[in-house]
């Protein structure tokens, strides 16, 4: 079984430490959400796991299949069986999402054997129906330019879609439910929830507790100031529900007094 | 006394003007019976002869410099020569817009072969090389010989009116639909030869027919060879015309065209271009809309690369009412290419109601490569409705590590938003076999890039 292990991440953005030692250890089929106030370094996080070139480990190691990430480019990590779910998806006009999709199945097959000729279209149609109809996407959808003029709704369901074609052993989700009304976070939420199981580990991060009430977390973590400060099981979310993060923050701050 | 050593700070630029003079001669304009064709080829030598090369003092030229032209070295093809040359790719010839062609006109270096289906024949149309329709319609010919593009409207064209051994004449005569698309491919090999072309087409009221011209070599390894052409349109009232040109020159290939295109009442052209070849070209295409109601669109795509260097010069002319026009030219640059875009919109006293469009974007993959985009109008009616814009940006590194996200290797990820950002115009290309060729030539490009 695969886990993504995080030990002591530090993380600076232009010279700014975002980051200041995180620990977290993610397994195959496990849901743990990350929530926390805004600026908090959550995205940071997110795009670190990934590779964005603009965050700098200044410290620690991320394992993952037994190797530091840490040191593979984006395209490696994600052949590896890492996936991100953005807050904000890129527009690529000009590229169709099936063409996308399609390039993105083969360069997945070829890092598997080099010798694959790639999946025959037949079949990528076939895969593609299927996962546009677990989301509830029209089939026109597929010809559309990637992300070009969709609407909120319609780019984070483009992006679980993704990750249902694409089958990732842990994914990412940041701030998946952000700007989406309560029925496309519905829709979206079904569709993790189709992809959940024993072969997939998912860390939701976000800023409200409401996605949690779709996609039921077993592990709970509150970030602040570029730490994991709390860890917990489901209710520890509807704690912080009702009573916000101060008592987090008071605790912290006793913490660090006593 | 110790002499004093000369300190040069700066070398003197070549002036290589002085010296580049080309070596043709009044012999070399060919003969000809029909004296319409004999004093057009006279006046056009005598134009040759009397203008310069041009110079980057000329607004024209500005960012094109021609003082590395080895004028002097470019011989004509002598008859048959195309027998000790390498000889055109076998997909060269495979149509490319459809399993048939209905005739295909291949013009080699002192040599043509022109095949047109006798149905086609049968009904009046003229499809074959310009010696052939000298000889034979030489009073069709004269319809539009000289008529479009004028020999005097520059050295090149002068040159090509004079000395022009192959060309190609399309006549298509009234209602006349041609189903079939047309293909003729300008087939121009070697070192130190001027390959001079004169292409010319003419659709009578109501006719119809898709025709794709190609000009290309080879690539020499060093030495230079010359290309100067003249294309003359004429789409007559309600006719429609779809052009596509395809220049794939080998880069040792300075490439020289005039084109323009008259659109008559309610005409219809649609005309692609598509330049992935040549060391340098300095291209004029000018649309001319002249009747009311006609519609014209110009979509162009290029990729350069190592020191390619393309010079787009487009002018749409409006010059009656009711008239649209609608331009867009894309493209992408590596190494230490550059592509210049120059385009204007003119619009006539009068011309009102006309809707001018015209955009050129432009992305350019590598620190040394340069694109210039330069749009312009000149509106001298009053109800007009005329739009352009132009862009030059690079490769956007959120798109390439959103592509890294999902896997796609650096170089993959590149080369599909390459392919995205030509999508528009592919989309107005209704070839598969024409997109194939420039995808094809956008992998072999992006594929060197990258080592």
């Amino acid at each position: 079984m695969s886990e993504l292990v995080i030990r002591g991440l530090h993380v600076k953005i232009e010279d700014k430490e975002i980051l200041k030692g995180v620990d977290l250890t993610i397994r195959q089929g496990e849901v743990h959400a990350i929530m926390g106030p805004n600026g908090t370094g959550k995205s940071t996080l997110a795009y670190t796991l990934m590779g964005h070139p603009a965050y700098e480990v200044t410290e620690g190691e991320v394992c993952f299949k037994g190797q530091n990430i840490l040191e593979l480019e984006p395209d490696e990590r994600a052949r590896l069986g890492l996936f991100l779910a953005f807050q904000y998806p890129v527009a690529i006009p000009g590229v169709t999402v099936a063409n996308f999709l399609r390039t993105a199945v083969n360069a997945q097959r070829r890092a598997l054997n080099p010798e694959d000729k790639g999946i025959p279209i037949p079949e990528f149609r076939k895969l593609l129906k299927e996962k546009m109809e677990l989301l509830k996407m029209d089939h026109t959808f597929a010809g559309r330019y990637l992300n070009e003029g969709f609407s909120g709704g319609e780019k984070k369901r483009a992006e679980i879609l993704q990750m249902a074609t694409l089958k990732p052993e842990i994914a990412i989700l940041d701030e998946t439910d952000s700007g989406l009304d309560i029925d496309a976070l519905r829709i979206v939420s079904e569709g993790v929830n189709a992809l959940r199981g024993p072969d997939l580990g998912v860390l939701v991060i976000t800023h409200y507790q409401r996605i949690l009430n779709y996609i039921k977390p077993d592990f709970v973590h509150v970030m602040m100031d570029g730490r994991i400060v709390e860890s917990g099981g489901p209710d520890l979310a509807l704690h912080l529900e009702e009573h916000g993060y101060d008592w987090v923050r008071e605790k912290i701050e006793n913490g660090v007094a006593s | 006394m110790t002499e004093i050593p000369q300190i040069i700070t700066r070398k003197a630029r070549p002036s290589a003007v002085a010296s580049q003079k080309f070596a043709f001669t009044v012999e070399m304009v060919r003969a000809t019976k029909n004296t319409y064709i004999r004093d057009y080829r006279n006046n056009a030598w005598q134009a040759f002869e009397a203008l310069p090369i041009p110079t980057p003092q000329e607004e024209a030229w500005r960012r094109t410099d021609l003082r590395a032209l080895q004028a002097g070295s470019f011989k004509l093809a002598e008859t048959e020569i195309y027998q000790k040359l390498p000889t055109p790719p076998e997909d060269l010839l495979q149509p490319m817009t459809g399993d048939t062609h209905g005739g295909q006109v291949l013009l080699l270096p002192g040599g043509k072969q022109c095949k047109l289906d006798p149905e086609l024949a049968s009904l009046g149309v003229i499809f074959t090389d310009l010696q052939t329709a000298e000889n034979e319609y030489p009073h069709l010919l004269e319809k539009i010989l000289g008529k479009i593009v004028r020999p005097g409207e520059g050295k090149f064209a002068a040159l090509a009116g004079a000395l022009a051994q192959s060309g190609v004449f399309l006549y298509v005569p009234p209602n006349v639909q041609i189903d079939q698309p047309l293909q003729s491919l300008l087939w121009g090999p070697g070192v130190g030869l001027a390959h001079l072309s004169h292409i010319l087409v003419y659709l009578e009221e109501g006719a119809e027919v898709t025709y794709v011209h190609e000009s290309s070599s080879p690539t020499e390894p060093s030495g230079q060879t010359m290309h100067a052409g003249i294309v003359e349109i004429y789409v007559g009232p309600a006719a429609n015309l779809r052009f596509v040109e395809l220049q794939s020159w080998g880069e040792h290939v300075w490439n020289f065209t005039h084109e323009r295109a008259r659109v008559d009442r309610d005409g219809n052209l649609d005309w692609i271009f598509g330049a992935i070849g040549s060391r340098l070209t300095k291209n004029f295409s000018e649309l001319d809309l002249v009747g009311q109601g006609s519609h014209g669109r110009m979509s162009g795509f290029y990729f350069t690369d190592h020191d390619q260097h393309l010079d787009h010069d487009t002018q749409q002319n409006h010059r009656a009412a009711h008239t649209t026009s609608d331009l867009l030219f894309k493209g992408a640059l590596l190494g230490n290419s550059r592509s210049v875009w120059q385009g204007m919109i003119y619009v006539a006293p009068g011309a009102d109601k006309t809707d001018g469009y015209q955009a050129n974007r432009n992305l350019v993959l590598s620190p040394n490569a340069r694109a210039d985009s330069i749009p312009g109008l000149e509106i001298l009616a009053d109800d007009v409705r005329c739009t352009h814009g132009a862009t030059v940006g690079k490769i956007d590194q959120d798109q390439v590590f959103y592509l890294l996200s999902r896997g796609i290797p650096r170089l993959e990820a590149e080369r599909l938003i390459v392919e995205g950002f030509f999508d528009p115009i592919m989309q107005r290309i209704p070839f598969e076999g024409v997109r194939q060729r420039f995808q094809r030539a956008i992998h072999e490009k992006m594929a060197s890039y990258s080592s």
